[in-house]
């Protein structure tokens, strides 16, 4: 299970990263705890970029509803695996 | 990668943490074809936007079409016209259901009693002389008599080349009636004689806007860098045009590569049914607009883009700080 998470974090970090060109930054080092907006300064238009390849790549759907919560990489990782193992 | 809080010290950090979260999402709308004055540059009639569609007479349809653009994610209605005063119960089918905005040329006061808090924008385009040439009257005189001291209005003063050198004389009569006001420029869509932008105006009026900013800090609501965008046209080596704009209607924005954009932004003509290019005019040539809200949002939306530099990102701060007290979403 930690090594799934795991997995899925380092992905969308490395989502993140190429969808919004960031810049000096890999998956690797990717704080998975920093708040998207108020450090990494992504907006909402970011984040429907970012949702738009999740949900292709995980066959998730991910409600706008929901885009407040999701604040860290390791929240949305956490949001996409309850959603993969249908516990939401 | 750098981050917001590398690059700001705590106060700006307070600054960025309460604007960073409010996700505004505006849409515009023609309440009426009608206005009770005709002036010359006003967008809507001389691309004759007015005669685009038939107006939707039933004010249940507007309750209906409101419910229908929350249902879209909007939460900002910005009502423009014709004159959204001739309809108040349209009016009022948004402002029951959303935070509105009203832009008027403020001949006819909304009535607070029905209205409370409505944010209300007064159109000004200059002082007495240019009133008359380009409206037909001086609508300051009405206009600061109905609304002297409300909280939720301000004036929203449109400036001509020939208020060069004059505009303290209006910024003062504002802070007089102890009004706010917001500056754009004016984009002379019907070249009346003498009110296109030359450069060497566009130069001294930023250089004026910045002076009346630094002495009238209350009564402006403006920033630096929110001149330096709208007289240059330039914001970080990019050029405001067509392929830029931000403010185009979503469902007839077809440009490729998509720029950063107001997301599920519409203009509704009063039809309810038709929609308009733009914030502005169609006619227009966006390479020479100077549309206020358009270069804010141009700002607004590109915040990543800003965060490069200290400066960039407290000019993004300013600029988007003010975009959110015009519109109410944080206090003045």
């Amino acid at each position: 299970m930690t090594n799934d998470i795991n997995k899925t974090i380092t992905r969308i970090a490395e989502i993140i990263i190429n969808e919004l060109k960031l810049e000096d930054i890999t998956p690797e080092t990717f704080d998975a705890d920093l708040d998207l907006v108020d450090e990494v300064g992504i907006d909402s238009m970011d984040l429907a970029t970012v949702v738009l390849v999740l949900r292709d790549e995980y066959g998730v759907r991910i409600d706008e509803d929901d885009y407040p919560k999701l604040t860290t990489v390791r929240i949305i990782a956490g949001y996409i695996n309850d959603k993969l193992s249908g516990s939401e | 990668m750098i981050t917001v809080s590398s690059l700001l010290d705590d106060h700006w950090y307070e600054r960025y943490k309460k604007i960073s979260r409010l996700n505004i999402r505006s849409s515009i709308y023609d309440v009426t074809n009608r206005c009770n004055l005709r002036c010359k540059g006003c967008f809507f009639f001389s691309s004759g936007e007015h005669e685009v569609a038939a107006e939707e007479n039933d004010v249940d349809k507007w309750y209906g079409f409101v419910e229908k653009e929350m249902e879209r994610g909007v939460n900002l209605a910005i009502l423009i016209g014709g004159e959204p005063t001739l309809c108040l119960d349209r009016v009022e089918a948004f402002y029951k259901k959303l935070p509105t905005f009203c832009a008027t040329n403020g001949l006819i006061k909304v009535p607070r009693d029905r209205f409370p808090d409505m944010m209300v924008g007064l159109s000004l385009w200059g002082d007495e002389e240019d009133e008359k040439i380009l409206r037909g009257k001086d609508t300051f005189k009405i206009s600061s008599g109905n609304y002297e001291g409300d909280p939720h209005a301000y004036y929203l003063y449109t400036i001509t080349p020939k208020q060069l050198g004059k505009t303290e004389q209006i910024i003062r009569k504002i802070r007089d009636v102890g009004l706010k006001v917001h500056i754009q420029l004016l984009s002379n869509d019907e070249e009346v004689d003498g009110f296109s932008w030359q450069p060497d105006e566009l130069v001294a009026v930023r250089e004026e806007m910045d002076d009346m900013l630094d002495a009238y800090p209350e009564t402006m609501i403006s920033s630096r860098y929110y001149h330096e965008i709208i007289t240059t046209g330039k914001m970080l080596d990019r050029s405001f045009g067509w392929l830029e704009c931000p403010s185009v209607t979503e469902p007839l924005d077809k440009r490729e590569p998509r720029p950063k954009r107001l997301t599920n932004f519409i203009r509704w003509s009063s039809d309810l049914k038709t929609m308009h290019r733009c914030c502005t005019s169609e006619t227009r040539d966006c390479s020479t607009c100077k549309d206020g809200a358009a270069h804010m949002s141009w700002v607004m939306v590109n915040k990543r883009a800003h965060i490069k530099t200290s400066k960039d990102l407290q000019n993004w701060i300013e600029v988007y700080e003010m975009f959110a007290k015009l519109y109410q979403f944080i206090p003045w």
